[in-house]
């Protein structure tokens, strides 16, 4: 796979960690329930077809993305800083 | 039909006119008192179990495409029970028990063979951790044997010992594990269900589940609706995807492992071994082919194919552990979709829907566990409460904190 980061353009993905879901930039407030905290910690949507995902550069420029892929072909649809995505969420 | 020596030769002489279908292939029944989705491994070996062991009537299987045709075909076949916390062990050993008497219970050749698994140890660090767990298994009064680098050498001349890197100091051994023809596990429990009246519905993909008032009424599904007394849903891979459509969401990330086979070689590899130093497992199968694997590829995938860097990775483990294997021709590689949990251990469990029960997140070790886990996933739908080997295979441990985390990672599934 080819990711094609905003900042330096196509990268090999081996150069990537997968982190997880793009719902882990929704961390829930320090006070929410526990039911929230177990919701957002171990249960995924974890679907087969387009999704949203965190990959960390850590061979290269260690930037956080949100790349949306999908799961079912490894086609990789778009590619955003996570800084921007979670400042968009915060706005 | 009876499998035996005798009925070979009779069919030998007779020019093998006589060999009956091994299962049937009914139509649906508008309504069952069990339903198993997930013609696999799993859920065949669950509606064995129902009807041979738990006196179940009136059960189906559903599975979308063949029998046989997800990962209990995918796999690298290996059987073990080497396992470290308590919530694991009894229940792996339970497997491996079942496995031992699997070809008699199903009157069918399986090629259950227990060569061995040595698991190798390369520091002092791994020495210690390997001792931990062989104590730990035989606490649980499991077989395990920590062997020295001259006990290895002499049942795997061709490893290199000497690795600047990575030498090779020693080995956890468990005599007990071997390898299963991966195939006849689900023939063979296909044929044993069918026998005991268990209806097997292939190209009958669920669609749908009917849930009212909170409980499970029966599944939509390409051949029409059937209403079910109970549903057990045995899908590893596409658990997420189908719990989704009765509106449930798991702790569980879909990944996709890669496995790979050579060209068919003269015996070589006594057992099965595994790399201590990188992710790498070899054995050989009866055909002579090198069957080894690595680690999954570390993203969600649902496609059954991977990429070449796991391949390099898994090849380099190969390299780095027996250099011999360079010499050796790849002939067929392809992926499967793992069910990785948060803990890196399954789930046997209600669900918060009444009458709909699961069985999943297998991770990569989903085969060794298939006749446990169809005992088990069998006593939960029958009576209603967990198996006494599985009681911790619950879905609320990651509420409560009761993880059972063999590697210790924490919440990244592609991290176990």
């Amino acid at each position: 796979m080819i990711i094609d980061h905003p900042l330096l353009g196509p990268r090999d993905s081996a150069e990537f960690t997968y982190m997880g879901d793009a719902s882990l930039l929704l961390r829930p407030a320090p006070d929410a329930s526990d039911a929230d905290w177990h919701a957002y910690a171990y249960l995924r949507d974890n679907p087969a077809g387009a999704t949203r995902e965190l990959w960390w550069h850590e061979g290269g420029d260690r930037s956080w993305l949100v790349v949306t892929r999908n799961t079912l072909t490894h086609e990789i649809t778009d590619v955003e800083m996570a800084r921007d995505v979670a400042k968009a969420v915060q706005a | 039909m009876r499998y035996s020596g005798l009925r070979v030769i009779k069919e030998a002489l007779t020019g093998h006119k006589g060999w009956t279908a091994a299962w049937r292939e009914p139509d649906p029944q508008p309504a069952y008192d069990i339903i198993i989705i997930g013609g696999g491994g799993h859920g065949l070996a669950t509606a064995h179990y129902l009807a041979k062991v738990f006196g179940q009537k009136r059960i189906a299987v559903l599975e979308k495409g063949w029998i046989g045709g997800g990962n209990v075909g995918r796999n690298t076949t290996i059987i073990r029970s080497n396992y470290l916390l308590d919530g694991n062990e009894p229940f792996y050993e339970f497997s491996l028990k079942l496995w031992e008497g699997l070809e008699q219970d199903l009157n069918y050749n399986a090629m259950v063979s227990q060569r061995g698994v040595m698991n190798l140890i390369h520091s002092d660090a791994q020495r210690d951790a390997a001792t931990r767990r062989g104590n730990a298994m035989r606490l649980n009064g499991v077989d395990a044997e920590l062997l020295d680098a001259a006990q290895v050498r002499r049942e795997a001349p061709f490893l290199d010992f000497d690795n600047a890197r990575f030498p090779i100091k020693g080995a956890l051994a468990q005599r007990r594990g071997g390898t299963v023809r991966h195939d006849a596990v689900a023939w063979g429990y296909a044929r044993s269900a069918d026998n005991h009246g268990v209806d097997i519905l292939q190209n009958c993909e669920v669609t749908g589940f009917r849930i009212e008032n909170g409980k499970a009424l029966g599944v939509e599904t390409t051949r029409g609706y059937i209403a079910a007394g109970k549903i057990g849903c045995a899908v590893a891979g596409s658990s997420s995807h189908v719990m989704a459509k009765a509106g449930l969401r798991l702790p569980i990330e879909s990944h996709v492992l890669q496995a790979f086979v050579s060209e068919g070689l003269k015996p070589v590899i006594p057992g099965v071994i595994t790399f201590g130093a990188g992710h790498f497992y070899v054995s050989q199968s009866d055909k002579g082919g090198l069957v080894f694997g690595g680690d999954i590829d570390g993203y969600n995938s649902y496609a059954q194919r991977g990429n070449l860097p796991v391949v390099e990775d898994v090849c380099e483990g190969g390299m780095a552990l027996m250099p011999m294997i360079g010499r050796a021709r790849l002939l067929r590689m392809w992926g499967g979709i793992m069910d990785m949990s948060m803990d890196g251990s399954p789930i046997i469990d209600r669900t918060p829907i009444d009458g709909l029960y699961f069985n999943g997140g297998w991770c990569y070790g989903g085969f060794k566990a298939t006749p446990a886990s169809g005992y088990a996933f069998a006593h939960l739908l029958a009576r209603d409460a967990p198996h006494e080997t599985a009681i911790a295979y619950r879905f609320n441990r990651f509420e409560t904190g009761h993880m059972i985390d063999e590697k210790g990672q924490g919440n990244q599934p592609n991290l176990h």
